[in-house]
């Protein structure tokens, strides 16, 4: 590595330093997940500083922040998707109900089923939109027979609020849908999986904006039963569908609070920037 | 304290709007500002003349606060404004309302003004309405510097001033009961009279919000119905 390289991390390093620790309460009481302390690195360059944060039950908290701050990244460590990026190593302590995920016995299959994960392009399987949803149940034993299987996916296309436009075509393709339809499809096979936490990664920037508002009604319906952690591009969805709000920045948590307080009156200057859409 | 700018956007259209009706802003102070001044100066010197040019000049107040209520409708309806941002706009659309009342108030000083004009044997105690409306339209300058310059000290500072106003006010109008007793003959001018003391501690109370407002857009803190002595503590 040559000088300027090593000038040029060097600045990086200290700039995130320079961000000092995180403004806000980042803890809750009776956590759902928690982290403490987390630092991910992909190779040689880090790309999370130390996050400590809570995700409580029955909340929805919002991770906001520009591209490449993070704030992706710490989503896909709640379940272990970064096992499968082999250059991806996780360090810190990451439990779910005060059990660390990362423990070597943790078996990652089951843990992505209580922590499910809906992405930002809908995925269904290119299987009928019965099998997109009664394919994670069946993979975990959740169902007796075939009566009981019915009855996990008809309650959790209900839940997905998609029941009644696919209840009349349930054997036609799940990637037949529309767009929105195909997000609440994977919202469903990802219920149906009895998860305890939903994490959405960017669900709607795909979607037009009556699909956007009813995923965002569903979104305030599933808070009821789940803790729901999403990442979203767009300040006003992250406004609308969250309790509290976490602003990342070059992979600090930079400031964590209430909705409400975040958008009216924050208290970083980089959240107060990136709010109000001022950048460097 | 917070430093505040409402500029540095990535999309400078909006500094260029906010900073629209910023100015439209000032400029209805202005207005208002003069409004107070000419309307007590119509009272004073019964002057008929001065007192009509306040009733022409409240109408264009009345357009202001058309205009820059237009234009924050539009501000939140495209922007969709957040924190500072958001405070200055709701800060503004409070503070024209407040603007257009004290228009209305300084509209009431000319009419009386016209009214005094045209009538004789009227009472020298009108003049001591001159220390109140001097003491009301400092207040009012010093708010909508304040305003202009987003100074939380200035605000804090002027607003403890609405006290001895207030007082002010209770002492004339506890003087003017006294007249009225003294001399029944007086009682329409005595009242008169009263509502012109009224009017400038209306005013007052006003430049009163605005200093709140710019506390509330500065700092994000609700100030409105509070101690603000424990705030100015705990803000500055």
């Amino acid at each position: 590595m040559n000088l300027e390289q090593d000038q040029a991390e060097q600045t990086i390093d200290e700039i995130v330093a320079s961000l000092g620790d995180t403004v806000g309460e980042t803890r809750v009481e009776n956590p759902k997940m928690s982290a403490t302390g987390v630092d991910v690195f992909y190779a040689d360059k880090q790309a999370i500083y130390g996050v400590d944060l809570d995700i409580a039950n029955n909340e929805v908290i919002a991770m906001i922040g520009p591209s490449g701050c993070g704030k992706s990244t710490l989503l896909r460590c709640l379940n272990r998707m970064n096992d499968t990026i082999p250059i991806c190593r996780v360090t810190g302590e990451l439990t779910l109900d005060g059990e660390d995920i990362y423990n070597k016995d943790t078996d990652p299959v089951l843990l992505r089923a209580r922590v499910g994960m809906v992405f930002q392009k809908p995925n269904p399987f290119p299987k009928s939109i019965y099998e997109n949803v009664a394919y994670g149940p069946r993979l975990h034993g959740l169902s007796r027979n075939k009566a009981d299987l019915d009855d996990i996916v008809v309650t959790s296309l209900r839940k997905a609020g998609i029941y009644n436009e696919v209840k009349d075509r349930l054997d036609a393709p799940g990637t037949g849908l529309s767009g929105g339809q195909q997000q609440r499809l994977c919202i469903a096979r990802t219920i149906a999986c009895s998860p305890e936490v939903i994490l959405m990664d960017e669900p709607c920037s795909a979607l037009d904006p009556i699909a956007t508002a009813k995923i965002e009604e569903l979104i305030d319906e599933l808070r009821e039963n789940y803790a729901i952690a999403i990442v979203t591009h767009s300040m006003q969805q992250a406004a609308r569908v969250s309790q509290r709000t976490a602003y990342f920045h070059l992979g600090k948590l930079v400031e964590v609070g209430d909705t409400d307080t975040i958008f009216t009156n924050p208290s970083h200057e980089l959240t107060e920037n990136y709010i109000t859409g001022r950048f460097g | 304290m917070k430093k505040f700018t409402h500029e540095g956007h990535t999309a400078h259209q909006f500094d260029i709007e906010l900073n629209d009706v910023k100015h439209k802003v000032m400029n209805m102070g202005g207005l208002v500002e003069s409004m107070v001044h000419d309307g007590l100066e119509a009272l004073l010197t019964m002057n008929a003349e001065l007192g009509a040019k306040v009733s022409l000049d409240d109408k264009k107040a009345n357009q202001f606060e058309l205009d820059i209520d237009e234009d924050c409708t539009r501000i939140l309806a495209r922007r969709q404004p957040a924190a500072s941002d958001l405070r200055l706009v709701i800060t503004i659309i409070k503070t024209i309302t407040d603007l257009e009342r004290i228009g209305d108030e300084a509209e009431k000083l000319g009419r009386i003004g016209v009214k005094l004009a045209n009538e004789r044997d009227i009472p020298h105690y009108y003049k001591d309405l001159r220390h109140l409306g001097d003491h009301v339209k400092s207040m009012l300058r010093e708010a909508l510097d304040a305003f202009t310059r987003m100074d939380v000290e200035a605000a804090f500072r002027t607003a403890a001033k609405d006290e001895a106003i207030d007082m002010e006010y209770s002492n004339i109008s506890r003087l003017l009961i006294t007249h009225m007793m003294e001399n029944p003959g007086h009682v329409s001018h005595a009242l008169d009279m009263n509502w012109c003391a009224r009017s400038l501690e209306r005013i007052g109370d006003h430049a009163c919000n605005i200093c709140e407002y710019v506390i509330y857009l500065v700092e994000g803190e609700d100030v409105r119905h509070a101690n603000l002595d424990e705030m100015r503590k705990r803000l500055l």
